[in-house]
């Protein structure tokens, strides 16, 4: 099908409108917009950041989900403890692919899932003591951990349990930070508040704890991976290319990360932000505290990444500089052998995605290296500053989308008819029924890494896999296909 | 009075952000710029003005400094 035309979009979007109350109707046009790439600030034509609608399918977490499941959870050396009832971290462990290196359950935690297991008797009586038990113990059984965060789901704010005087009376009777999190779910309108949250404690409690401490030694060329969760192994792909660059990485957050990387953070020369949405906070933080200046990069692409690598080591000396240059020569030759056998299957392929954090405008340079293009993108729990650095990426007149309801994902689907889908586990099997080809881009549907030259490999692989699976073509039991002739004079009418 | 962080951007242009609003903003103009003193009337490239009594001598960003609405 051919892309649509801005009036075409528009019209679409009134149409998926249609079906609503009117007030309802009003509330989501804001959120539905058809893209120009000559506004500047995107709060002119697309409004994010707001609550939900009731009665509509949203896929957004809670506070919650953001801190311990985004942010603090891949820290491998603590334990967080989902402090309340015992479902919302077991029925979200493990499930984001985090890869870690360590001995789980000796001296790294990310898989495992630490509770207070919340009873009617602590919600009428408060958890405090257990808590503080339940911190004696980890200590006990676990004596290698480095320090514990207490993760409150949503009773704890309700009953006013002081967590944070608990964590202060058990951090010096262990010696160990224990870092309270007021991050229950009911704050804020979806999970980014708890990035905010999670990012405000990583300040409070974490990041000043080596200030007058000058043991480490640092080097000009120290650099830090921030907002990396290092799903299906990303932080390491792009570790490797800033290592080769001769940069120093001394602290990945938080994928594989541990409590003392986040406590060297602020001494280096150069924070490296991949995921803006869950870590700009505190990124912010250390450029006007201890003066460390940050930037964004992407390394989805080869496109993107030369462009990244080339920005990163203007920070640098020519040293730097004339590596970045021979990095991406080193990887030229396997890049474009990729391309050239990949773009030949993808060329002129749609896809739409709908995303969380970063993914819906970084991954547009991956998809556009491969021929490919993307025609809607949105985001869960994006704010204005992630649509204005959107715009520019996506091509005119392109769908965008916030907080789309699962009743207009499936219509837009319907109408632009998209090649490809990248969204997440609660739309896949929605759409694989529909027909659509579908891959997960939240955990890389088990795939990854993605990033870097090694990970560009693997998407361009899967996306492949994905488009051009014969199962596609047999979406039709054969007693209900049309007979031959027939098909033919469908499509020619088509 | 909102708390708004201060800083420059890669082309050397100062940065308005509220961090509670998620607002980022270019500063257009400011109404003292000098070695001495930095202040008084702020304009924002989206049209929105700021005001904070003049500081001298002139902070260093990013920095983080409170602000009246202009309009206030
Ligand atoms: S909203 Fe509350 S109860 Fe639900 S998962 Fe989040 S913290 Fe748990």
């Amino acid at each position: 099908m051919a892309t649509l035309t801005r009036e075409e979009t528009q019209n679409l979007i009134q149409e998926v409108l249609e079906v609503y109350p009117d007030k309802a109707k009003k509330d989501r046009a804001k959120h539905l917009a058809v893209n120009d790439q000559s506004i500047e600030q995107s709060k002119k034509c697309i409004i994010s950041n707001r609550k939900s609608q009731p009665g509509v399918m949203t896929v957004r977490g809670c506070a919650y989900a953001g801190s311990k499941g985004v942010v603090w959870g891949p820290i491998k050396d603590m334990v967080h403890i989902s402090h309340g009832p015992v479902g919302c971290g077991a029925y979200s462990r493990a499930g984001r692919r985090n890869y870690y290196v360590g001995h789980t359950g000796v001296n790294t935690f990310g898989t495992m899932n630490f509770t207070s297991d919340f009873q009617e008797k602590d919600i009428v009586f408060g958890g405090d003591k257990k808590l503080a038990k339940l911190i004696t113990e980890i200590n006990e059984l676990f004596p290698l951990v480095k320090g514990i965060s207490v993760q409150s789901e949503c009773p704890i704010g309700l009953i006013g349990d002081d967590i944070e005087a608990v964590s202060k009376k058990m951090g010096k009777e262990l010696d160990k930070p224990i870092v309270p999190v007021r991050c229950e779910g009911f704050r804020g309108v979806s999970q980014s508040l708890g990035h905010h949250i999670a990012n405000d404690a990583i300040r409070d409690w974490v990041i000043g704890n080596r200030d007058g401490d000058t043991s480490f030694e640092t080097t000009k060329y120290d650099v830090a991976v921030i907002g990396d969760y290092n799903i299906g192994g990303d932080a390491w792909a792009s570790r490797i290319l800033l290592e080769e660059m001769g940069l120093r990485v001394v602290a990945q957050w938080s994928g594989d990360g541990t409590l003392s990387e986040m406590e060297l953070t602020p001494k280096v020369k150069l924070n490296l932000i991949h995921c803006y949405r869950s870590m700009n906070y505190i990124s912010r933080f250390m450029e006007e505290k201890y003066g460390v200046p940050w930037m964004e990069y992407n390394f989805f692409g080869p496109t993107k990444i030369a462009e990244s690598l080339r920005k990163i080591a203007a920070f640098f000396d020519e040293t730097i500089q004339a590596n970045a240059e021979k990095v991406i020569e080193k990887y030229t030759a396997e890049y474009e052998a990729i391309i050239a056998k990949y773009r030949p299957r993808l060329e002129g392929k749609k896809v739409m995605l709908y995303v969380g954090g970063l993914r819906p405008r970084h991954v547009i340079g991956a998809y556009e290296d491969l021929g490919m293009e993307v025609v809607g993108t949105g985001y869960e729990f994006a704010h204005n500053d992630d649509y204005d650095r959107t715009i520019k990426e996506m091509g005119d007149a392109t769908l965008l989308y916030d907080d789309v309801t699962g009743y207009e994902f499936e219509e837009f689907v319907k109408k632009v008819k998209p090649d490809l889908i990248g969204s997440g586990i609660k739309e896949k099997y929605i759409f694989q029924k529909m027909g659509v080809p579908f891959r997960q881009m939240h955990s890389w549907d088990y795939s990854g890494p993605y990033h870097g030259y090694d990970g560009f490999a693997i998407f361009a692989r899967d996306m492949d896999m994905t488009v051009n699976n014969p199962c596609w073509k047999s979406m039709q039991a054969p007693w209900q296909k049309p007979a031959e002739g027939e098909a033919e004079a469908v499509a020619a009418s088509a | 009075m909102p708390n708004v962080m201060i800083r420059k951007n890669d082309a050397g242009d100062l940065l308005f952000y509220v961090a509670k609003k998620d607002m980022e903003e270019t500063i257009s103009s400011v109404e003292m710029d000098t070695p001495e003193t930095w202040g008084g009337d702020v304009v924002l490239t989206d049209g929105s003005r700021w005001y904070i009594d003049p500081i001298s001598p002139p902070p260093t960003f990013p920095t983080t400094l409170r602000f009246k609405r202009g309009d206030e």
